[in-house]
């Protein structure tokens, strides 16, 4: 069975988002994700900066296998991008929820947070 | 309806990830993909191809009846337990699959035809031999473990009977022989040494786990494909099928035209030589960041073409592809990914083979 941390908050689509209290809120892919998509090896981020709306394909992640999309969850503006991918995109295989993350948004809207799902919720689309 | 080989229930207590392969349902990974592509190049890993048409030519006119099937000259075989890899074409010179041919005596040749092929293949092959003096006796009981790597054969070897381990220790590559129960091969799809080995269900399953046993890693279609890539070999489906020649797939090496021979499609290979082979097959190195694959848009100063397989090539630690490209295209390229031109190097394949990177390559 995948790992899903009840703190955070899940999409369909396999991105995690975990909101700080001011306002600021980190990405990444499920542990579910990144085991589907095996052995990453390529990933590319947004800049700094850029202004993204929910549901925008932001960031591109890489296995041997595929390459995968990744839409962001939430509206808002990148603060930070993982740069320690670039050299290593292998650590979202092995921790996918801490230093496997991906980029950090600035968030517009912080009720779209309430229209994510919990772990539960994401438990439940894993198993249809 | 899926079909599962004799070793579907190893795979699934290994925790392998199931695919569906030409109406197979096969291991794609273990788990890491590129550990087990690196333990083949460096060790000693183990693919179970049992999915693969095995195919007996038997009778009077074996010989004789691939002689004319084959884009190859099986004239080239000319001692018992001999092999060589050919393709089979289509009238038009198109490739209708590609395959091993084994040697075994003047009435009994065996081959090897992919799995995702199998339905056309068997009836092409049965309704070209109405012809000959031949039966074509399909072997669907037989499995097959590819035991590949450096440390390969010597773990095989060390499995065997003593008096078979000796005869089989032989075995040059492109040979093969039956030691009992087993039809050992020193072939492969993997640019390192190793055997393929044909025998009975049990037999399998018995083998199977004496070589996980013995330290051999289990891998997957997905390392299987990105060691065929390094080692430049192409892929059924992918890097050619009935559309193309084995001229314009970077087959030319295993088609001889220039002697009174007849074969299927020779007439069209040789119409096409004269007027000119308008396309060839080229590797490619990415040399910006990202991962080629197939389907790829291909620029270069000769004008466009197309990746026709890619990946991540584990042992370069680069990005690296097939691509179908016009004839005069040379040295270096851009290949469209994701609207954005990245520059390639174009590169004669293989990539990788014996544990390392190609001269030449980067």
């Amino acid at each position: 069975m995948s790992n899903i941390p009840t703190h955070l908050k899940y999409t369909e689509s396999h991105e995690w988002v975990n909101a700080d209290e001011d306002g600021n809120a980190l990405i990444g892919i499920t542990d579910h994700a990144q085991e589907a998509l095996g052995d990453l090896v390529f990933v590319e981020l947004p800049a700094v900066g850029d202004e993204i709306s929910q549901g925008d394909p932001v960031a591109v992640v890489e296995s041997v296998k595929a390459a995968s999309d990744i839409f962001t969850p939430v509206s808002g503006r990148i603060i930070a991008v993982n740069e320690d991918l670039d050299a290593d995109p292998a650590i979202i295989n092995a921790d996918p929820y801490n230093d496997g993350w991906l980029f950090e948004i600035e968030l517009i809207d912080s009720e779209e947070l309430d229209g994510l799902k919990d772990a539960e919720a994401y438990e439940e689309t894993l198993e249809d | 309806m899926s079909q599962h080989t004799p070793l579907y229930s190893a795979h699934v207590a290994a925790g392998a990830r199931m695919v569906d392969f030409g109406g197979w349902e096969m291991p794609i990974n273990y788990g890491s993909q590129i550990e087990e592509h690196n333990k083949v190049r460096k060790g000693a890993g183990m693919f179970d191809v049992s999915h693969m048409t095995v195919v007996d030519i038997n009778g009077a006119q074996a010989r004789i009846f691939l002689s004319y099937l084959l884009a190859n000259d099986v004239a080239k075989l000319k001692t018992p337990g001999r092999a060589f890899y050919s393709c089979m074409l289509n009238e038009e010179g198109g490739v209708i699959d590609d395959l091993i041919t084994y040697f075994l005596d003047e009435t009994f040749f065996r081959v090897v035809v992919n799995a995702a092929t199998h339905d056309k293949d068997m009836a092409w092959i049965n309704s070209q031999a109405r012809a000959f003096d031949v039966k074509v006796n399909e072997r669907p009981e037989l499995a097959m473990i590819a035991v590949q790597g450096p440390e390969a054969r010597q773990t095989v070897l060390s499995l065997l009977p003593e008096s078979d381990a000796e005869l089989a220790a032989g075995i040059k590559p492109f040979g093969a022989g039956q030691f009992g129960d087993l039809f050992i091969a020193r072939t492969g799809y993997t640019g390192e040494d190793g055997f393929e080995i044909s025998l009975s269900a049990g037999a399998a399953t018995r083998l199977w786990d004496q070589l996980l046993a013995a330290g051999v890693m289990p891998c997957g279609l997905g390392a299987r494909d990105t060691l065929r890539l390094e080692a430049g070999m192409n892929l059924y489906g992918q890097d050619m099928d009935e559309s193309v020649t084995p001229l314009e797939s970077g087959l030319g090496w295993t088609v001889v035209l220039n002697d009174e021979r007849a074969f299927v499609g020779k007439d069209a290979l040789l119409k096409q030589k004269e007027r000119g082979v308008e396309q060839k097959l080229v590797g490619l190195v990415l040399q910006d960041r990202g991962v080629l694959r197939p389907g790829q848009r291909v620029v270069t100063g000769a004008g466009e073409g197309v990746t026709t397989s890619g990946s991540f090539s584990p042992t370069l630690q680069k990005a690296i592809a097939f691509a179908r490209v016009p004839k005069d295209a040379t040295q270096t390229c851009q290949v469209d990914i994701r609207g954005k031109l990245l520059n390639c190097s174009i590169v004669r394949p293989p990539f990788a083979r014996n544990g390392t990177v190609c001269e030449g390559i980067i």
